[in-house]
């Protein structure tokens, strides 16, 4: 199995980050979010199978950089994300303004849950 | 520059089978543009980590899909293994891939007649289905289930296959193998069908690559990306090669699919003929602490499996990036300059599982 790397970076440091991998030849993978024992932003790269994770934590008050301008399709993740968890992301190519999800709850389902 | 038009498309259509809504932004007949929009069957499943331990998880993963079920349970069960390092009877990684490999000839022979289907082939889409009916009662006879088979836990799998039904298997694939050929030439060879796929929905490599394209899509294009080729479950000690076309147009997707059929029907003997004997389960005991990315090849491509513990019995995270998630991207680009008429085949063409996609 090809290797897993995570590598802890600092939020401002995503854009340069994800540029030197995407020029380096590394096709994103997927963006995760996770909010139990404080909110942590994962985005997943692979090239030749092997894994690279850049992850940093983060809360719902301070604005990531969408990395939209270096991986476009990477609106769908950031919407999904913007949605659920109510993490800021700005600049996002296609921005769905939390409509990506047709449903009547109101999102973000996070934010909501924390306001109770 | 012609006149625009907005052509709503979806949720409800006939070609789809689950709901997705498009925005068509159209000069004349020509698709400009494509806007989605998801969330119509948003279940939520990953939240149900608050209540579900990830002992009953494996249950809850098998639900995101009806189609790839078995591997969605087998990706999670393989993301808690990782993280607890446990290591499965060798029995066990075989009669995992002999029903993911089963699984994925279901996905494709409901594929192929969803596709016939749309372009109105009737009788080729009944012949699909009916052969399709055969790996579904092989899946009933091995676990009790036609769509959610609750066989796969972590630490193994839940049932075994006797000896005899294995070799019964083996001779219902030999008589299916023939049939599949019969319609796999026409689907490949008939004029009707290529004047609808050849040459429609171009996406090149470096678009592939660059659109993060996974699955036939990304092996239609010229992509060599293969999860099985990493040799988790037993792939390591079986011998195949991806299945790669150059073309990237809704030809070559389809061939694509097809060949998998057959090679998903060669692994399968080749795990039969390879599968030791021994137990099916070893015993996990204590709670998980850590996180694990699991990746596996599903029908549709790569499934990605984040799975984050904490040393308790409920998890802090399970994410799941379905292979269809990934494809949208190159769905959007494949539409751009296509016919109206061709985009009820072009979706089609990424083989679009929705439930999966929202979870």
């Amino acid at each position: 199995m090809g290797q897993q790397t995570i590598k802890m970076i600092a939020s401002n440091e995503l854009l340069a980050e994800t540029l030197r991998l995407k020029n380096d030849g590394y096709r994103l993978v997927a963006i995760s979010c996770s909010s139990k024992g404080g909110m942590e932003l994962s985005y997943s790269f692979d090239k030749d199978y092997n894994l690279i994770t850049l992850r940093f934590p983060t809360d719902n008050i301070e604005k990531i950089e969408s990395i939209s301008i270096i991986y476009p399709f990477s609106f769908l993740y950031e919407n999904e994300i913007k949605e659920l968890f109510g993490v800021k992301i700005k600049d996002i190519s296609i921005d769905f303004n939390d409509t990506l999800y047709t449903i009547p709850v109101k999102t973000p389902f996070y934010e909501q849950k924390e306001e109770k | 520059m012609g006149k625009r038009t907005v052509i709503p498309f979806g949720p409800q259509h006939p070609v789809l089978p689950e709901p997705i809504h498009l925005d068509l932004v159209l000069e004349d007949e020509t698709v400009i543009e494509a806007i989605p929009k998801i969330g119509y069957v948003h279940r939520g499943l990953e939240k149900l980590v608050d209540k579900k331990d990830f002992q009953q998880f494996p249950f809850v993963a098998e639900r995101i899909c009806g189609i790839c079920s078995f591997m969605h349970g087998m990706g999670y069960c393989m993301s808690i293994e990782s993280i607890m390092e446990v290591k499965i009877p060798e029995r066990a990684e075989f009669l995992r891939v002999i029903w993911a490999e089963l699984s994925r000839m279901h996905s494709h022979l409901l594929w192929m007649g969803l596709l016939a289907d749309a372009f109105g082939f009737e009788s080729l889409f009944m012949h699909s289905w009916r052969l399709r009916e055969q790996i579904l009662d092989i899946f009933e006879e091995t676990t009790g289930g036609r769509v959610i088979f609750s066989v796969c836990e972590i630490g193994g799998v839940r049932k075994d296959i006797s000896p005899d039904m294995l070799n019964k298997i083996v001779g219902i694939l030999n008589s299916l193998e023939k049939e599949v050929k019969e319609i796999a030439e026409v689907f490949i060879n008939d004029t009707t069908v290529k004047l609808r796929t050849k040459g429609v929905g171009v996406l090149s490599k470096q678009a592939a690559s660059d659109l993060g394209a996974v699955g036939p899509m990304a092996k239609a294009s010229g992509l060599d990306f293969d999860m099985r080729t990493q040799g988790y479950a037993a792939y390591e000690k079986l011998k195949f090669k991806p299945i790669i076309e150059t073309a990237g147009d809704s030809y070559a997707r389809t061939s694509v699919r097809i060949r998998e059929v057959f090679q998903s029907i060669d692994l399968i003997k080749q795990a039969i003929a390879l599968i030791p004997e021994g137990d099916i389960r070893v015993k996990v005991t204590g709670n998980p602490k850590g996180d694990y990315f699991t990746r596996i090849e599903q029908p549709r491509g790569e499934v990605v499996y984040y799975v984050k513990a904490n040393g308790t019995k409920f998890l802090d995270r399970v994410r799941v990036r379905t292979p269809t998630f990934a494809n949208i991207p190159a769905l959007l680009e494949t539409l751009k300059g296509c016919s109206l008429a061709d985009v009820p085949i072009l979706i089609l063409t990424i083989d679009p599982c929705i439930s999966c996609t929202e979870r």
